[in-house]
């Protein structure tokens, strides 16, 4: 057992994922002798060389297209965005190529890519740099979207992604990079496409996903506090959804929130809402209440408290699920 | 009627549209390679000699004149309701087959969606570019096995996989090098630009040739840059050719030295191939509304292919029956690719969520459940 930043976590998760595999190739702006400008790629440069962790042009849409051609060659490029905001220049590249290659070739072109993204806010941070765009990709056929929310998700997470044959957008909570916990290098991980119950509950299914996690787990034990029994899941898989659990869930406890950063009209969600709402409607003693961020641009940082959904946002709508 | 007559026919002129667009004329000099005129005579150029046998010369015709009747009879098809759209190569057979020829085995090519001839050269059976216009699939062939990728429709996304790939290479020390295809209005697309970059910057053993075919769909050269293409690539710090695009023996040349250029480690190199797409953008185009047919009559004067006949039958390459036994090949060609696609079945619906995948998800398992179950509940109704 270790204990481990997140980041560190991630590191190490990438790391070992080289160290198994020849053919995994890292790209990205600042990777290699800077280590990423959160640092999650030190030392690998050193220790794997410039071949392997490629310190790309400043081109985005270059780290996914090179990323596409790479893959046909039979390599498993980890690309890393720098920042949320800065994914949209490939977002092309990801969108009509990365996501639709296998398709089109029937098979033919897998493409192993991993796509990091440091997303949310939280860092005060300038524009671009604390958003959340995980239903862009969530809504793209032919992508898989997960969100880490603890070091030990982030160590085997990472490693589970790359080895994965599909094209995985992998989305890191930036603002709990520094956050520590044991990791046990050793243990069997869950599997990548599984949600988790953190905390069992009778009252109330409160569902969270990276940052927002651990959130979720603080409004739970607030709640506790007032008689109130939280139980919490960490989606951990965005695209696709694992919601058997929260089905299962939610048949007992009849209420359902969801939370998220991201702008809630259209975010996840509205469409965990929809199919608790199709799967769970007898069981129901609530509508699902969303918790998310305005509909707004992301604001300036001296306002982003306002924006994020935080502890007592997130009890609030416990209340008024509650009070129906 | 001809595939040329056919052009000049949906080429007529609008009144009042003012002052024809007319191709710039390209340099005659050292800086236009060209090996045969447009009048069929074999000329030399200082840097790029070409040593082909007779018999390489007429099947260079062979490809040619193959690839014309495969497009002819394509775009009767689509005109008969049986390819959802075609985009013709008319024109640019030369600077297709040419650049095509110039690939080795392990080199791959990255074409856009108009490399019919490029994919003829490397064995892709035409139909399964037909399966693609008739809207039964993506393209069939197989991109490993043909060393050529699947048509990419995205403007210029393309030189940017090509551009990757050429990194593999690199890193598994293969002697080969990517051919990455694009158009004169790609050039102006943020992605090829990316391309161009990273391939100087890392030396990446890729070919970006450039079919300036004139037009991007209706709107002219001059719309997208003020300078000849070619010259763009000194600004990327790699050597630019601009080459006689109807003249399937400089093109051939050209790609040859720039691929070899490559696989040797010395880096990116951009053709420009002028040329003149003859024909609409596709069969959903109507080029009268932009172009007047003048321009078209002058280019027909250097069509890639009269050139090469022209010289095969001067020079005593080819005689009256080889020529015939072409036209005859290009007839039973026409009517496999007729037969085959008219033959083509249309794909089970189930196949919509079978590739999404490599590892299938849940939720499309379930969808394609319930797709198979509401057709099911159909059946014995009439």
């Amino acid at each position: 057992m270790t204990t481990l930043t997140l980041g560190k976590a991630l590191n190490m998760g990438l790391r070992k994922a080289m160290e198994d595999d020849p053919k995994v190739v890292l790209m990205g702006e600042d990777i290699g002798k800077l280590g990423g400008v959160f640092r999650i790629t030190d030392g690998l440069q050193k220790d794997f060389g410039e071949d392997r962790v490629v310190d790309t042009p400043l081109a985005e849409a270059g780290i996914l297209g090179t990323a596409v051609g790479l893959a046909m060659r039979g390599y498993r490029p980890v690309c890393e965005i720098q920042f949320d905001g800065f994914v949209f220049p490939a977002y092309n590249q990801i969108v009509t190529q990365v996501a639709k290659i296998h398709a089109r070739s029937r098979g033919r072109l897998p493409m192993p890519i991993v796509i990091r993204i440091p997303f949310g806010g939280g860092i005060g941070a300038v524009e671009h740099h604390s958003e959340s765009p995980e239903a862009y990709f969530a809504h793209t056929a032919g992508l898989k979207v997960v969100a880490v929310a603890t070091p030990a998700d982030a160590y085997f997470g990472i490693q589970q992604a790359i080895a994965s044959p599909d094209p995985i957008v992998f989305l890191e909570p930036k603002r709990r990079y520094w956050e520590k916990a044991d990791v046990d290098t050793d243990a069997t991980p869950d599997p990548l496409f599984r949600s988790r119950v953190l905390r069992a509950g009778d009252d109330l299914t409160l569902l969270a996903y990276g940052p927002m996690v651990k959130t979720a787990l603080q409004a739970a034990t607030a709640a506790e506090d007032e008689g109130r029994s939280i139980e919490v899941v960490d989606l951990r898989t965005l695209s696709p959804l694992d919601l058997d659990a929260v089905y299962e869930s939610v048949r007992r406890t009849g209420r359902c929130v969801v939370v998220h950063e991201a702008p809630t009209t259209l975010g996840l969600g509205a469409e965990i809402a929809a199919r608790v709402t199709e799967t769970c409607f007898h069981s129901l003693e609530a509508p699902v209440l969303r918790v998310g961020g305005y509909d707004t641009p992301y604001p300036p940082s001296k306002l982003e408290e306002d924006y994020l959904p935080d502890l007592d946002r997130v009890l609030d709508a416990v209340d008024r699920s509650m009070g129906f | 009627m001809t595939a040329l007559e056919h052009a000049t026919e949906v080429v007529d002129p609008v009144p009042g549209t003012g002052a024809p667009h007319l191709p710039e004329q390209p340099d005659s000099g050292p800086e236009f390679v060209q090996l045969l005129t447009p009048e069929g005579e074999r000329v030399e150029h200082p840097d790029y000699a070409i040593d082909v046998t007779d018999e390489e010369l007429r099947s260079l015709y062979r490809d040619l004149a193959l690839v014309r009747r495969w497009d002819v009879e394509a775009t009767a098809l689509q005109r008969q309701g049986e390819l959802g759209i075609w985009a013709s190569l008319l024109g640019q057979e030369a600077a297709q087959v040419g650049a095509g020829r110039a690939l080795a085995p392990d080199d791959m090519a990255f074409p856009t969606y108009r490399e019919h001839g490029v994919a003829w050269t490397r064995g892709v059976d035409p139909l399964h570019v037909m399966s693609l216009f008739r809207g039964n699939d993506m393209g069939g062939w197989d991109p490993v096995a043909t060393g050529v990728n699947l048509y990419t429709v995205v403007i210029g996304a393309q030189t940017l996989h090509a551009t990757g790939y050429a990194m593999g290479l690199q890193r598994d020390g293969a002697d080969a090098a990517a051919l990455a295809f694009l158009g004169d209005g790609a050039t102006s697309q943020g992605e090829v630009n990316e391309a161009l970059i990273w391939a100087a910057s890392l030396s990446a053993p890729v070919v970006f040739f450039c079919q300036n075919n004139q037009y991007a769909i209706s709107v002219p050269i001059e719309r997208q840059s003020r300078v000849p293409l070619y010259q763009r690539a000194s600004g990327f710090g790699f050597p630019g050719v601009r080459v006689d695009g109807n003249d399937v023996l400089a093109v051939l040349a050209v790609t040859r030295a720039a691929l070899a250029r490559a696989r040797e480690g010395s880096g990116p190199t951009f053709i420009e191939a002028f040329t003149y797409r003859m024909g609409a953008h596709t069969t959903s185009d109507d080029p009268t509304r932009y172009r007047m047919a003048s321009e078209l009559e002058e280019w027909k004067l250097r069509d890639p292919i009269a050139r090469l006949k022209a010289h095969l039958a001067r020079a005593g390459i080819a005689d009256a029956a080889f020529f015939d036994a072409v036209d005859a090949e290009g007839d039973e060609l026409a009517v496999r690719i007729r037969t085959g696609t008219l033959e083509m079945t249309d794909p089970a619906g189930t196949e919509i969520f079978d590739h999404v995948y490599a590892e299938q998800t849940p939720d499309l398992e379930r969808q394609r459940a319930e797709f198979v179950a509401y057709h099911a509940s159909f059946e014995g109704e009439k």
